[in-house]
């Protein structure tokens, strides 16, 4: 019945046990249980079979169900750390951790509400988005001060992080797609992968591409495929208005 | 590549129509009933068989384009050969099905195996005539309707007009003439201005039976919109929009996944539709629309175990439902059809509100046998002959099903086999 090699955390039939739990012991599990359901689904939002465009219903179904455990994070206070660089370039392909880092208890009465998917936001001006890779290759558990400084950091973008949580699942998709496996990359050497954003991942189609995407991809390193580095800023803006017509029309 | 993925009657039963993954299209003739057997209607043989679609390269967005037929509609017939419409992701063609059973003989200038002869030969001229020859099918594509979707064509409908149709992609409708392909209405479009605030997709949409002005089209988010084209000719805004509030106490994060429709069908009076949702089908009156005036349940023991069919994605596989024929014989019957896990089909009676549970399988039913009800146990003790919801083949799932027009036949689709039933008769 169950296929993937995914850790099974699942609601199925728990979430009555759960309920009887009294205090602490309960709410941590039903965190875990939605991380890993979290984590499930951006596993799934990855794994789109490039040769085929990805079914579009499905990833809009994914993307809401994301989106809402999102906000269920944003109101409960609960905050989540994703851990992308913890062994350096090593884990790359595995952009989502599911080390749960919740907050002490008083920082959650003190109600502080930042986005779960934060420091995936490279919206921001270079400088920021240099503290935000700094801050995550650094710790790899959890530690006081690196909650403190991230969570500085994300209270000066908090507005930025509600509005902007879509164009998380935006790099998300696109950072994904230049990790993307090597037999993909062998097959398309010649399409430039860095075009893609959540527009095209889930619909296939090449749409306007920002500077940004670009900016963001230098600041994570390494496997980024060298191809789609140098052809990115070169041809970005005549492919893009190639596209820009060929969309329109 | 011989996934069945979609099948369809026509309009008179004589036909059953199956496409397939690798773009092919079966079709299966009723034979004539046979006066000696009077006790059995006709079995169903292969009466023609042609690619219909191919896999295609699209070099802009370097992605291909699957040749899987998504649906096959019928045109009703006007004259001895037989239409259908397929489509795959892109492109929907009409094909023309005609058969040949003469041909002429006796030409003065060919000899009867197509070589020519030297016309100093011909003594005597004669005029050629038809001879009969052994039956042969020809399918021919009319007609093809190409590059009006960006997405992916989920539905194709076919309006009562017999003149116009209309295909629905994940965010787009469009308006066909059977006549013109380089032009197509777009009719509904909900693709919003930046991509990234896309939340809802179209998931199907079918023309009233009666009014050739009225469809529907449903939503990912378990909405169905009617719309009335006399209205504007861009019909994004909808003249009844149907939606049932949702349940608090089954809210769960899959909530939004289960409600997605994945069919919606008229009734044949046109006052009513079914829609299918991942858990339930729903019948609802056009004249309410605040909520369904019916709800069966298909697999509701599902429901608890959402998360582990969210895993292995079973919980965005799209089962089609299906009504019984239009004909109301004596003992009018209402029935409602649709597929399940395990080559399980559910029917249920409107009527009695019956349910029965049966299965499409070779190794458990023998021909000519009466199908055996099944039972899935939920929870708790099993009995003897029911299957527990652990035990259930998640990979042998029954997505398509259909019913004959007029007779008690129907037509049920596993992975890679057509099953045929009929009731028994007296």
């Amino acid at each position: 019945m169950f296929v993937r090699g995914l850790k099974r955390k699942c609601f199925d039939g728990e979430e009555d046990i759960e309920g009887t739990l009294t205090g602490i012991k309960a709410i941590p599990s039903y965190n875990l249980q939605r991380q890993s359901l979290l984590d499930m689904s951006l596993v799934k939002l990855q794994l789109c079979h490039m040769l085929v465009e990805p079914n579009l219903c499905r990833s809009v179904l994914i993307a809401n169900t994301v989106r809402q455990i999102q906000e269920e994070m944003t109101q409960d206070g609960t905050w989540q750390m994703i851990n992308t660089q913890s062994t350096g370039q090593a884990s790359l392909d595995r952009l989502v951790s599911t080390d749960i880092l919740c907050r002490s208890s008083k920082e959650q009465a003190e109600g502080k509400h930042v986005s779960g998917y934060s420091t995936f936001n490279k919206d921001f001006e270079g400088d920021q988005t240099q503290d935000s890779s700094e801050t995550m290759s650094t710790a790899s558990s959890v530690q006081a001060p690196r909650n403190l400084q991230s969570n500085v950091w994300e209270m000066e973008n908090s507005q930025e992080n509600k509005g902007n949580f879509q164009k998380s699942l935006d790099q998300i998709f696109e950072t994904l797609e230049n990790k993307s496996p090597n037999s993909v990359e062998d097959l398309f050497s010649e399409v430039d992968n860095s075009y893609y954003d959540l527009d095209t991942m889930l619909t296939g189609m090449m749409s306007n591409t920002k500077m940004g995407h670009c900016d963001g991809l230098d600041t994570f390193s390494s496997p980024a495929p060298t191809t789609s580095n140098s052809n990115c800023k070169s041809d970005l803006n005549e492919l893009d208005h190639i596209v820009e017509i060929l969309v329109e029309s | 590549a011989d996934i069945i993925s979609t099948v369809e009657f026509n309009h008179s039963g004589e036909l059953l129509a199956t496409g397939d993954k690798g773009g092919r299209v079966v079709i299966f003739q009723q034979e004539q009933e046979n006066k000696s057997q009077s006790h059995s209607r006709g079995e169903y043989n292969v009466y023609s068989t042609f690619q219909s679609h191919e896999p295609e390269f699209d070099y802009l967005k370097s992605l291909e384009i699957e040749e899987k037929i998504n649906k096959i509609r019928w045109l009703p017939q006007k004259n001895a050969a037989q239409f259908l419409l397929s489509t795959n992701d892109k492109t929907i063609k009409l094909w023309k099905i005609s058969e040949r059973d003469k041909r002429p003989e006796g030409y003065n200038l060919k000899e009867e195996d197509g070589r020519y002869r030297d016309p100093t030969t011909v003594t005597t001229l004669r005029v050629p005539v038809f001879r009969p020859m052994d039956l042969m099918v020809e399918a021919s594509p009319r007609r093809i309707f190409a590059n009006a979707h960006t997405y992916h064509i989920n539905s194709i409908s076919i309006n009562s007009d017999y003149e116009t149709y209309l295909s629905a992609d994940d965010l787009r409708i469009n308006l066909w003439h059977l006549e013109i392909t380089d032009r197509s209405f777009n009719i509904v479009d909900i693709k919003p201005a930046n991509m990234e605030e896309l939340t809802e997709v179209i998931t199907a949409a079918e023309f009233h039976p009666n009014s050739c002005n009225t469809f529907v089209y449903s939503s990912s988010k378990g909405t169905i919109r009617l719309c009335d084209m006399r209205a504007s000719a861009l019909c994004d805004r909808h003249s009844k929009l149907f939606e049932e509030p949702e349940d608090p106490s089954n809210r769960s994060f899959f909530s939004e996944i289960i409600s997605s429709i994945s069919d919606v069908k008229f009734s044949h009076s046109g006052r009513y539709m079914m829609t299918r949702d991942y858990l339930s089908v729903k019948i609802w009156d056009l004249n309410m629309e605040n909520r369904p005036v019916e709800t069966y349940q298909v697999h509701e023991y599902l429901r608890s175990k959402l998360c582990s069919l969210y895993e292995n994605d079973c919980i965005f596989d799209k089962f089609e439902c299906c009504w019984n024929g239009s004909d109301r014989q004596v003992g009018f019957m209402d029935i409602v059809m649709t597929g399940s896990y395990n080559n399980f089909f559910r029917m249920f009676d409107r009527n009695t509100k019956r349910d029965i549970t049966l299965e499409a399988s070779r190794e458990n039913n023998k021909p000519r046998t009466v199908l055996k009800p099944r039972k899935v146990c939920a929870s708790g003790k099993r009995k003897k002959d029911e299957i527990s919801v652990d035990s259930l083949d998640f990979n042998k799932k029954i997505l398509h099903t259909a019913w004959h027009p007029k007779e008690n036949i129907i037509a049920v689709a596993t992975t890679n086999n057509l099953y045929i039933f009929q009731d028994k008769t007296n």
